[in-house]
């Protein structure tokens, strides 16, 4: 008997998780306000960037007026916080060694203004604006000398900036249960 | 009081000799004749704190510290209340359950501890599902839930030249018990469509800390933890909700769990971009910690009191799975004997072994070495070395990439001091 019904159960949930698991019903359907106001993980594509535009010379005012020298330094270096300045070397030297500098070593601006967005300044996160993000984030890629000085940064030519490591970075690895990380290593 | 205790002392050793159970008398005159330990000179008086919530013995004195040590290091907490990376006290530590207040803690950069109302709290599921969903607490506890006991390690718990104790070199590692709800019920219930490969785990700290997650891990065995030994996750760890991702690196288990979203493309957020390499070989360690263990007893900073019998005790685990078995050299790696494992070695979890020893009084180095069920065997710092063609002369000041699982030796010294061997 006690066996039979313990059948049962897994011939129940068995199928219920090939039947693609109709919902417990359990949870509510956010608002299309909630899911817009909390989305703010921004891809490489640039998909959740909201409206909004910016360039270095108003980021540079930004950097001045949000207090973000006091930490980063007035020339983007010599901070307590983290350089945001590639290092000066000569040419040809390999680029991994200009330093862990996040407008210069990102792949993709989104992340820089993505990073912006959600974490800075130290203590008043989220209260930057769009402007004043696509400013900083102008100002920062001008620095590093990725874009001009007026090149003006919105949704649409963001995502478009080529970064200068965009290539650089090894293909992130498939991960997959039951599986060493990397095939005779070194045993 | 002390005369009357001796005076208590006194009559229980009378009634000892005065009266015959069978039981073989006591061997001193100290032992009273129930053969229980003599009543204490002190109490410690219970108050109404002491009934609600207990607290251990004030002659235990283990405690967290800030990571990494010496001088220079990132204060915890700083000048603002900031706490940024803390290690665990391993070396003191029983068992392979770290207790809740001595769990190691480690936060994206300096981080406030969010003081999150549960009530308040909300967790959303969005981005390439059927149905968005959005939950809150009290949604959670009514769904199907796990206990699992499983290792959360920091990927910057590496052993330096510099550190001196388990503490230091080892700490940023511990084990729980957690209990929550599977991230593939959660799944189910938003219903992921075709072409998504990939989750976004966002938190409610201040600097909402996300990192992606493959889509295989997500449904394999991650789950949301509302539970942590025995009671809610403490706020260190993540109030009221921790994203589980076992096996992978701690960053990996998002505090403050308030967002997940299923999306077709890494990301590429900021804890992805301290993830990225120049080369496939060192990109491929990031994400699963490979197996490791490290004796803690003895250990760094310790005294043997002199030669004879030891149990040399410590930890293993595994991001690959269960820990299969565990070794141990008590002569610098020239012979390995197999250790015991004592209890039961769950998946990515801490796993105890002990080995049994009788040193002889000489100068050695005492090592362990773990093997994983998927056959990944923890290597030494020589071996990594030589595979990533690093020159014999750096082996000892080279960063091991990933997770540093390489093995730990350390030193006994003649005097029984024992030392780390990578210094």
């Amino acid at each position: 008997m006690r066996l039979l019904s313990v059948l049962a159960v897994v011939w129940v949930v068995g199928g219920v998780a090939l039947a693609q698991s109709p919902p417990l019903g359990v949870g509510r359907t956010p608002t299309p306000e909630e899911i817009r106001a909390w989305d703010i993980s921004i891809s490489p594509t640039g998909t959740e960037l909201p409206p909004g535009h910016g360039n270095a010379k108003e980021g540079a005012l930004v950097y001045r007026t949000k207090g973000c020298a006091g930490c980063h330094g007035a020339n983007l270096t010599g901070g307590r916080a983290p350089v945001l300045v590639k290092a000066e070397r000569p040419a040809g030297t390999d680029p991994w060694q200009l330093g862990r500098v996040l407008p210069w070593r990102a792949p993709y601006a989104t992340i820089v203004w993505d990073y912006l967005n959600r974490g800075m300044p130290l203590n008043r996160e989220g209260t930057l604006t769009a402007d004043e993000v696509y400013a900083l984030t102008a100002f920062l890629l001008f620095k590093n000398g990725v874009i001009a000085e007026d090149e003006v940064l919105d949704a649409q030519s963001l995502p478009k900036v080529k970064m200068p490591m965009r290539d650089a970075p090894a293909p992130i690895p498939e991960w997959k249960p039951h599986t060493s990380r990397l095939k005779g290593y070194p045993y | 009081m002390k005369a009357d205790r001796r005076g208590f002392l006194k009559s229980g050793a009378a009634l000892a000799g005065g009266l015959t159970f069978g039981a073989a008398a006591p061997a001193t005159g100290q032992t009273p004749a129930n053969g229980q330990t003599p009543k204490p000179e002190k109490f410690i008086k219970a108050d109404k704190a002491l009934v609600e919530y207990g607290e251990r013995s004030h002659f235990v004195t283990s405690v967290r510290v800030p990571h990494p040590p010496g001088p220079g290091a990132r204060p915890s907490p700083d000048e603002f209340g900031l706490s940024f990376h803390i290690a665990s006290p391993l070396q003191e530590q029983t068992g392979i359950i770290t207790p809740s207040s001595l769990h190691h803690v480690a936060t994206t950069r300096g981080a406030f501890i969010p003081d999150i109302d549960p009530k308040e709290h909300r967790l959303m599921i969005h981005g390439m599902v059927d149905r968005p969903l959005i939950f809150t607490m009290d949604d959670l506890m009514r769904l199907p839930s796990v206990t699992r006991i499983h290792f959360i390690e920091c990927a910057g718990n590496r052993s330096t030249p510099r550190a001196k104790t388990v503490q230091e070199t080892h700490g940023l590692s511990s084990c729980a018990e957690w209990t929550g709800v599977l991230l593939s019920t959660l799944l189910k219930e938003a219903g992921v469509k075709g072409g998504a490969t990939w989750i976004l785990a966002e938190g409610n700290e201040e600097v909402k800390g996300t990192s992606s997650i493959p889509m295989a891990k997500a449904m394999d065995d991650a789950f949301v933890a509302y539970g942590m030994n025995g009671e809610p996750v403490r706020p260190q760890q993540g109030f009221p909700l921790r994203l589980m991702v076992p096996g992978f690196e701690g960053i990996f288990h998002t505090k403050y769990l308030r967002r997940i979203k299923v999306v077709d493309t890494y990301y590429t957020n900021y804890n992805e971009y301290g993830h990225l390499r120049q080369d496939a070989k060192d990109a491929a360690l990031g994400y699963q910690i490979g197996p490791k263990s490290v004796i803690t007893y003895p250990s760094g900073g310790q005294q043997l009191a002199g030669k004879g019998f030891y149990e040399i005790r410590g930890l293993a685990w595994s991001g690959g799975g269960a820990v299969r078995k565990v070794e141990v050299s008590t002569d610098a790696g020239k012979n390995w004997k197999p250790a015991e494992i004592r209890g039961t070695a769950y998946r990515m979890a801490h796993t105890k072994f002990t080995y049994n020893w009788n040193w002889d009084g000489t100068e050695t180095e005492i090592l362990s070495r773990c093997t994983d069920e998927i056959g990944q065997v923890q290597p030494t710092r020589a071996q990594v070395a030589k595979f990533f063609n690093v020159p014999a002369d750096h082996e000892h000041s080279f960063n091991v990439p990933g997770n540093d699982n390489s093995i730990q030796p350390w030193r006994i010294a003649r005097d029984g001091s024992v030392h780390n061997a990578i210094a």
